[in-house]
């Protein structure tokens, strides 16, 4: 009866259920580190990451390490959904590019980025550019996807509208095309936004002096499994980030969209995704 | 008719639409007068060819062969000034109700102070005020369908034309609109052509019933509904209603 009503209560108020969840995870990973004698060079216990985390900050390594792998992220993501939206539009006007470039496009998906990025790293080096790439071609395919889909799902009868007024073609994109493909593109910016970060981290695994992934590898190197945890941290806490500026952008934006509404696109999403 | 009070006028309308095997002739010569400030209802089977009518009229379809005038003026020189409804009101649900009502007149680049005033006397005249901030999302069907009325009369056009504007609500809100529709009308004289699938509904707010055949069509009825104004739902029992109702109904095979 008791845990029913505490139950409750916290379903009613996140943040704590967030403070009670992940006390609750902290506490497992502990009994699961004493529960099978764990030495720290497997499974370092959360007070220990903790230390490693604030002197990897105090050092400034962790800082100057993430700041290459966001600007990767950043700059791939940009130029990654800039180079997607602009094709996505192209084949969603012109049944013949359509075709013309159909098969690049899936032939794009069906490459796994694991596999090109070698390929990147010899031809545009080990520093940033390859990187940036290797993330444009991860973000690439949901975003072209989700603004051919965007916009090919513009209501026949609002273009016949537009029409029926001598709407430009300029009116039109910025008055229908835009709006109406919005949701859709920034629900694959969402996507986008934390596959570049594995894009960006599948980059510099194959080749890099800097970064989260390097900074992951050298401590994989030296058994410092402490500093392994405080990288993928990191990671998560780059790729949560971004993920939630979308959605911040997407509060902004689409202020129009019922909340009951978003929050089943959101749930069709994570269905999507799993 | 005399040729000033002609508000559209077609003359030998044809229409094919290229499918598979040969094509599909929707018009085979088609004439049609409708004067100014008529209220015309379009009846006919499905896939007659009502919906291809208004969309070529609105010049959103481009005919065959044949002639279509707006007040006089041929509707391919300068562009026809229309105003559309569909079935489903097709707002922009990322828009208000007033700047949905607003659209046209933005797309036709009013002074905004003169585009807000025309809009919010719109919203009136629809019935919608208080609503104005409202997003479509919020609306019921018919609130919605008096959204895009608003929205098709805001600029003013030659021709309003209808298709099924009330055929996704149910019967008694079907019955309210059509008389909310005849309010808008009478305080706006706007000339008409709309497409309906309910004959009483039809009778009810014509002052002249078209009947199509089967394609490609040609006017297998044309009446003149001379009613008393304003008509109410109660007309619907005297016998003359039934009369022509009856009339129509033999005409739609
Ligand atoms: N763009 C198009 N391309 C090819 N055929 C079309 C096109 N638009 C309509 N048609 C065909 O033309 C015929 C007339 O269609 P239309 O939509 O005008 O009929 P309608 O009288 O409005 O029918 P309904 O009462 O069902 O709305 C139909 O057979 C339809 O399939
Ligand atoms: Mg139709």
């Amino acid at each position: 009866m008791a845990l029913k009503r505490t139950n409750k209560w916290l379903a009613n108020h996140p943040l704590w259920l967030g403070v009670f969840s992940l006390g609750l995870g902290t506490l497992g990973w502990y009994a699961i580190i004493w529960a099978g004698e764990l030495p720290p060079f497997i499974l370092p216990a959360p007070h220990e990451v903790l230390a490693r985390f604030s002197r990897a900050l105090s050092e400034g390594i962790l800082l100057r390490h993430a700041w290459v792998t966001l600007q990767e992220v950043l700059g791939g993501l940009l130029f990654g959904s800039g180079l997607a939206v602009t094709f996505g539009y192209a084949l969603a006007k012109s049944k013949f590019l359509e075709r013309l470039l159909a098969p690049y496009v899936i032939a794009s998906q069906a490459i796994p980025t694991v596999a090109v990025a070698p390929l990147l790293v010899i031809w545009f080096g080990p520093g940033v550019i390859s990187k940036v790439l290797v993330c444009a071609l991860i973000v690439f395919f949901p975003i072209l996807i989700n603004t051919l889909f965007g916009v090919r799902n513009v209501p026949e009868e609002l273009r016949d509208l537009m029409r029926s007024l001598q709407a430009t073609p300029a009116q039109t994109f910025r008055m229908l095309e835009v709006p109406a493909a919005l949701p859709v593109l920034l629900g694959g910016l969402r996507i986008g936004a934390t596959l570049a970060v594995i894009g960006a981290v599948v980059g510099e695994f194959v080749g890099a002096d800097k970064g989260l992934g390097y900074l992951l590898n050298l401590a994989r190197g030296q058994y410092d499994v402490a500093m392994v945890f405080v990288t993928i941290f990191s990671l998560v806490l780059m790729a949560l980030s971004l993920y939630g500026l979308v959605v911040l952008a997407e509060r902004l934006l689409l202020r129009w969209r019922r909340p009951e509404n978003e929050e089943r696109i959101m749930i069709a999403e994570v269905e999507r995704l799993q | 008719m005399p040729e000033n009070e002609v508000a559209l006028s077609i003359r030998g309308l044809t229409t094919t639409f290229s499918n598979g095997n040969g094509g599909l002739l929707v018009f085979d010569g088609l004439d049609l007068e409708i004067a100014d400030s008529e209220f015309v209802c379009l009846l006919g089977p499905s896939g007659s060819g009502k919906s291809t009518l208004l969309r070529t009229v609105a010049a959103l379809l481009p005919p065959s062969s044949g002639e279509i005038r707006l007040k006089g003026k041929p509707a391919d020189g300068a562009p026809p000034s229309v105003g559309i409804v569909f079935q489903d009101a097709n707002l922009m649900p990322w828009r208000t109700v007033l700047d949905n009502i607003l659209l046209p007149l933005d797309v036709k680049g009013w002074d905004p102070e003169r585009a807000l005033a025309c809009a919010n006397e719109m919203v009136g005249l629809v019935g919608l005020q208080g609503f104005e901030d409202v997003y479509p999302h919020d609306l019921s069907g018919g609130m919605a369908q008096r959204v895009a009325i608003g929205r098709a009369l805001v600029h003013d056009p030659d021709l309003l034309l209808l298709d099924e504007p009330f055929g996704a609500l149910d019967a008694l809100r079907r019955e309210q609109m059509g008389m909310e529709l005849l309010r808008i009308w009478e305080a706006r004289r706007k000339t008409v052509l709309m497409v309906t699938h309910d004959i009483s509904e039809a009778l009810l707010l014509a002052d002249r019933v078209l009947v199509f055949t089967e394609r490609p069509a040609r006017v297998a009825l044309d009446v003149r509904i001379d009613l008393p104004r304003p008509r109410l739902a109660e007309l619907r029992y005297t016998a003359e209603f039934t009369q022509l109702a009856r009339k129509i109904h033999s005409a739609i095979k």
